[in-house]
């Protein structure tokens, strides 16, 4: 249907095929969470890989640092309607980790885990390829408590909850297990492109 | 707490404008019917979607003001943001028959019914009381006796959402407490404080209440929304008891 008498505003034609079904484009970076903003010291910081409830490797923040940096700049797109062009992310990709780490994912889905409790479902395909990081900086400055410091995950190809703040481990699972949000109507996968918003999309 | 909510199948629909209510100089509330009623529950949000004639959309989230108990027509108080897209299409062409699309209700974390206990305390900032009103008046059309506090920070006296019905409420001395403060206003008759939410503040609004709250809900910027739940961590509240909703942009 059309809304009577709205005209709305036109994204400029050279971005319109980056910005996906529903979204705007905001110049602003937004903050969403559920709860409180956690404050998480570096010397409290960990980050643990775990196969089940069986921890795999544990680094702290200064062991995590000395891994292989990547930079990395993507779009990205929250499930509220904002989309943001051109991000620029510094830290460790997951491939590098699981390199790192010595080990063959040793199933398909995952679990990525917060300081805060909260947690989010990401597919390994999703992960490897160069299309996940730990990151660590944004626009060249380490990553503020607000956007998930001292790190986060970023999965940029899928909305932005995925892509957990205050991260402190990634957990391998047999089955696809819904997270924090995708347990309250959310969609399991999250693909902007399909538009995969919530559990009917 | 309220159990998670499993599934979001919620289509889009037509909804009409069947009542149009100038709150404050900025907040206008709409309220809709909507083609497929729906149940829904306090705190919830709908997304509302925008179609111009060459098929752009625009969409944005709500969070619902009225109360399931009040029927079927949902309420939305709508904040004319400067440089709006949405939010000027609400204030300066909807009229009383339009329709326009939504879809809800959204959101299984920011919610509370009588049935998930009490004391509760509620902090909102600006048009982040939306949500929150929804609760008080659940409470009220429930005839619950719950302790609620709600702690709403506004600019001015004027820019503030329900006053009437929230000081109605307040005055019913039936277990509902509001706080108001305004940070745009040297001094105020109308005000409990006269400044932004700070540790202080939180601390005397916490010793108000018979007991410690049994869950938190703050909405409001994102700000505002750091500066209270700061505060009430300061304050020994529980970081996994509070709940909170931040108005993007």
């Amino acid at each position: 249907m059309t809304t009577r008498g709205f005209t709305g505003r036109r994204q400029p034609p050279e971005i319109t095929d980056r910005i996906p079904p529903g979204q705007t484009l905001t110049d602003d970076f937004p903050v969403l969470s559920a709860g409180p903003t956690p404050r998480v010291r570096t010397e409290d910081w960990s980050f643990t890989l775990k196969d089940g409830p069986k921890p795999l490797i544990k680094w702290s923040w200064a062991e995590f640092n000395a891994l292989p940096q990547t930079k990395f700049t993507r779009d990205i797109h929250c499930v509220t309607a904002w989309s943001k062009l051109d991000t620029p992310w510094q830290g460790v990709l997951i491939d590098d980790i699981f390199a790192e780490a010595g080990i063959e994912p040793p199933t398909e889905f995952a679990l990525a885990h917060s300081f805060d409790g909260y947690a989010t479902n990401v597919p390994v395909k999703d992960l490897v390829g160069g299309k996940a990081m730990i990151a660590t900086f944004y626009n060249g400055q380490p990553l503020t408590a607000d956007h998930g410091g001292p790190a986060r995950l970023l999965v940029p190809h899928l909305y932005f909850w995925k892509s957990a703040k205050w991260i402190n481990g990634l957990q391998f699972t047999t089955r696809d297990e819904p997270g924090f949000w995708e347990l309250r109507g959310y969609h399991v996968y999250g693909d902007p492109w399909r538009e995969q918003r919530y559990t009917g999309d | 707490m309220s159990d998670p909510i499993p599934a979001i199948k919620a289509e889009w629909q037509r909804a009409t404008i069947t009542e149009i209510v100038r709150q404050t100089p900025r907040v206008v509330s709409f309220f809709l019917q909507p083609s497929h009623p729906f149940a829904y529950r306090p705190g919830q949000h709908v997304d509302v979607r925008l179609s111009a004639p060459d098929g752009y959309q625009a969409q944005r989230s709500y969070s619902i003001a009225s109360t399931p108990e009040q029927g079927e027509i949902i309420e939305l108080a709508i904040e004319r943001l400067e440089d709006g897209e949405v939010s000027a299409f609400f204030h300066e062409v909807a009229t009383i028959g339009d329709e326009i699309e939504l879809r809800g209700p959204i959101g299984g974390h920011f919610i509370w019914t009588v049935e998930d206990g009490a004391p509760i305390l509620l902090i909102g900032g600006g048009s982040g009381v939306a949500p929150l009103i929804s609760m008080v008046r659940h409470r009220a059309a429930q005839q619950s006796l719950a302790p609620i506090l709600l702690l709403y920070s506004a600019r001015t006296a004027d820019e503030l959402i329900f006053h009437d019905e929230l000081q109605m409420f307040n005055q019913s001395g039936n277990g509902f407490d509001l706080v108001l403060t305004l940070t745009r206003e040297p001094s105020s008759q109308e005000s409990d404080y006269t400044r932004r939410i700070d540790p202080a503040m939180i601390m005397d609004v916490l010793a108000r209440m018979p007991s410690q709250p049994k869950e938190v809900f703050v909405c409001g910027s994102n700000a505002f929304v750091n500066a209270a739940a700061d505060a009430l961590i300061g304050a020994d509240i529980p970081a996994a008891i509070i709940r909170t909703e931040r108005y993007g942009v």
